[in-house]
């Protein structure tokens, strides 16, 4: 069977997934494009006996290097082996999106034109005579709807027609003055025989746009020599005709003349729609005054969800990994491999699965966010706030989220398109407190504060961290991503609802991907750390204890004993090795090696800080924040302005191991990940610090 | 005058732009160019963003960058 390969390509919010998603028995493949983080998805099914893969390329409103997105669908359209272009159009507004369908047939590859959201057309009155665009264009144009299914078999036909097709006729027609400079340099290169994977047409318009990468092509040829005179006169003359020196004005104007052109002669707009169904919207969700307060209870809403309905499955989640942990052990009997097997490996993907509701539900708001149109009102509304900062509208959600976890927050960053933004957004994602450092406050808070004061001191400690956060990313706009800002021109999509399918291969996509990355390097980590906290052994000690604990008369004694075994373990192992070692760097914040190991074990999970005190100071394993145990101990053993200065050391280092993996991943490199840790550690140091001396001084 | 000295409901037309190449090819794909006719829809609170719309394509763009698109 012959496989035909597609590049699906089309201006954002013209429902190309929407549309490739309704033809049935297709196989989705989700990976990446190589480099980055944008999600690459490959579509395959059968039909007609032809095998179809379909690569569903980032929505681009043009063919540039303007944003991620559009420099990788450029360079797979110019670089990437495929049979046919298959260009998604969105017919309710279909001037503007001519524009790309007319850079599409500069490049002279088989093109096949979908008029999508023909249903909608239909409603608003607009009339498109498909057969005469088709003909103008000099492709086939088929009317499809991916709500109502219908136009999907034609298009299939269309697909098969074209790719049988054995010559590629080029049909697009510039004006006069161009087509004339086009083909000057045409037939030289026909003389000269050049040889290119794409025809000497298009060639010759990328020569005529300036394109770089033809260029560059070019120099290193003695063909240069003589083609550069007849290029440059072909300049001179667009020059003149049109008036201006810019040759991507005159290319612009060119495609601009064309898709104005043929909607002329092919599209009728029977009626004018006064005020529409997004105008209506708009007027309230847009709104000055009514817009934010309505936008900050729906995050208000979205949170409660994923963090509230999201904590039941997670309870099953963590029972289930609990069972499996002592299942395991009970199976494998008290070994090293189970030990490794149990607490290291399970117990470190179950904390990656963890988080899978919150991901999951979180997920599914951005997705109807983003689909529904509504997220480029929200950047609307927030952007001026945020731009005074460096940041763009877009970071809010990312932020906010952070306030729940660190690691949906992270992938959540992915809306924002811009490079600098998003890393920028990236960097300061920590400084929102999430919930698993919650227990570490409510610990120190309880021990050295008045019970009525706690909630007002939590509360001041979430605001002081966002406040942190805020300066944090003025800061650095001012230092390592100074530069200029990126313009902020964005389209404000219709108001449009999601079909299911497409809610659930969004969402489903995105935790798939966490579960397969995150997982794997997760199981690598957790049992590094597992190693570095069990070795290396002590065998004679152990021994001892062992020997102790058979003469010990009551359970009390048995267990203090065994807590002295963990401690001396802990502090003797690698990680108390390094507690140890690293003691005079936290000395000046009033630390202890106690101190110093357990915010150690906390980047691992700050869950884990909590307990690592409790063993530290001598209970049992099993603490939490609210065994009055802990708190005497805490309040006993550690001073008010260390407690204060650890409680802000916590609020601004490394969020946990999952995280600050997620966060490489999203970043793009190692490199960041080392920069975050410097960033954050130092910023922490020197916080904790000052706080230290100041409540010192204080007190 | 320029673009973000717009009004809030009122309409012109591009006489020119003044932006960098990027910009300009941006503008462009979303029918932002010479003798377009533009529609002020909305303002945020602090007037540092607006809404304008472009036949039927709807764009949030900062004061900043509406600076840079002459109107008449």
């Amino acid at each position: 069977m012959a496989t035909i390969k597609v590049a699906l390509v089309g201006q954002p919010n013209v429902g190309k997934s929407a549309l490739i998603n309704s033809v049935g028995n297709a196989r989705l493949r989700v990976g990446n494009f190589s480099g980055v983080t944008v999600k690459k998805e490959v579509v395959r099914f059968s039909r007609e006996g032809y095998d179809f893969e379909i690569t569903d390329l980032p929505g681009s409103y043009s063919l540039t290097d303007y944003t991620i997105e559009e420099r990788i669908t450029k360079h797979y359209l110019d670089d990437n082996d495929y049979d046919l272009i298959l260009n998604v159009v969105d017919s309710t507004n279909i001037e503007r999106n001519l524009y790309l369908t007319t850079e599409l047939l500069a490049l002279n590859k088989k093109l096949v034109v979908a008029l999508n959201m023909t249903d909608e057309a239909v409603k608003e009155g607009v009339n498109i005579d498909e057969h005469q665009l088709g003909k103008i264009l000099g492709v086939p144009c088929v009317k499809t709807s991916a709500i109502e299914k219908t136009g999907i078999d034609e298009l299939i036909q269309a697909l098969i027609k074209t790719y049988n097709l054995r010559e590629n006729r080029f049909h697009l027609q510039f004006s006069e003055v161009y087509e004339q400079e086009i083909c000057h340099i045409v037939s030289f290169l026909e003389e000269k025989k050049i040889q290119c994977k794409i025809s000497l047409k298009a060639l010759a318009i990328k020569l005529l746009r300036e394109d770089k990468e033809t260029y560059q092509r070019f120099h290193e040829e003695p063909v240069w020599v003589e083609l550069q005179p007849i290029v440059n006169n072909g300049y001179q003359h667009l020059y003149l005709h049109y008036d201006t020196k810019d040759l991507d004005d005159i290319f612009n104007d060119e495609k601009l003349a064309l898709a104005k052109g043929a909607v002329a002669e092919t599209v009728q707009f029977e009626k004018q729609v006064k005020t529409t169904f997004t105008d209506k919207i708009d007027s309230l969700l847009m709104h000055k005054f009514v817009g934010l307060p309505i936008f900050l209870f729906m995050m208000w809403g979205l949170f409660q969800l994923t963090f509230e309905v999201g904590s039941i499955p997670m309870d099953w989640i963590d029972a289930f990994f609990s069972l499996l942990i002592d299942a395991t052990k009970s199976f494998l009997g008290d070994t090293e491999l189970a030990s490794v097997i149990a607490d290291g490996a399970i117990a470190g993907v179950g904390a990656v699965v963890l988080f899978l509701p919150n991901i999951f539900i979180l997920f599914l708001g951005i997705a109807l966010l983003e689909t529904t149109g509504y997220m480029s009102r929200v950047a609307f509304l927030l952007d001026g706030f945020f731009h005074k900062f460096g940041l763009h509208g877009k970071s809010f959600i990312p932020l906010v989220s952070g306030f729940g976890c660190s690691v949906p927050a992270y992938m959540a960053a992915r809306t924002l398109k811009n490079d600098r933004d998003r890393l920028l957004t990236l960097f300061i994602i920590g400084f929102m407190s999430c919930g698993a450092r919650l227990p570490i406050y409510v610990l120190f808070v309880g021990a050295f504060f008045a019970e009525h004061h706690a909630g007002n001191l939590l509360f001041l400690i979430y605001i002081s961290g966002a406040l942190l956060g805020i300066i944090a990313a003025k800061v650095l706009k001012m230092t390592a991503f100074k530069g200029d800002d990126e313009p902020f021109v964005m389209e404000m999509p219709k108001y449009r609802l999601p079909s299911l399918k497409l809610l659930w291969h969004t969402v489903s996509g995105q935790a798939l991907m966490y579960l397969k990355k995150a997982g794997t390097f997760i199981l690598l980590a957790s049992v590094l750390v597992w190693f570095a906290s069990n070795y290396p052994k002590q065998p004679e000690v152990e021994q001892q204890y062992q020997v102790k604990v058979e003469q010990a008369e009551n359970e009390t004694a048995i267990s203090a004993l065994n807590n002295e075994l963990a401690l001396y373990k802990l502090e003797h192992s690698y990680l108390g090795v390094i507690g140890h070692a690293s003691e005079p760097f936290f000395a000046p914040l009033g630390y202890d090696w106690r101190m110093a190991v357990a915010l150690e074990t906390g980047l691992a999970a700050k869950e884990v800080v909590v307990a690592t005190l409790g063993v530290l100071y001598g209970l049992g394993e099993e603490e939490d924040e609210s065994s009055s145990g802990l708190v005497d101990k805490i309040r006993a053993n550690i001073s008010l302005p260390a407690g204060i200065s650890f409680i802000v050391f916590v609020m601004i280092y490394l969020p946990c191991l999952a995280a600050s993996l997620v966060f490489m991943r999203e970043a793009g490199s190692w490199k960041y990940l080392a920069y975050l840790f410097v960033f954050t550690t130092v910023t922490a140091w020197i916080l904790s610090f000052v706080a230290f001396n100041v409540a010192q001084a204080l007190t | 005058m320029t673009l973000d000295n717009l009004k809030k409901g009122q309409s012109a037309t591009v006489t020119a732009i003044n932006a960098s190449k990027e910009l300009k090819n941006r503008f462009s794909s979303f029918g932002l160019v010479k003798g377009a006719n533009v529609y002020t829809e909305e303002y945020s609170l602090a007037k540092k963003t607006m809404e304008i719309r472009i036949n039927k394509t709807r764009i949030a763009i900062r004061a900043s960058e509406a600076e840079k698109v002459e109107i008449a």
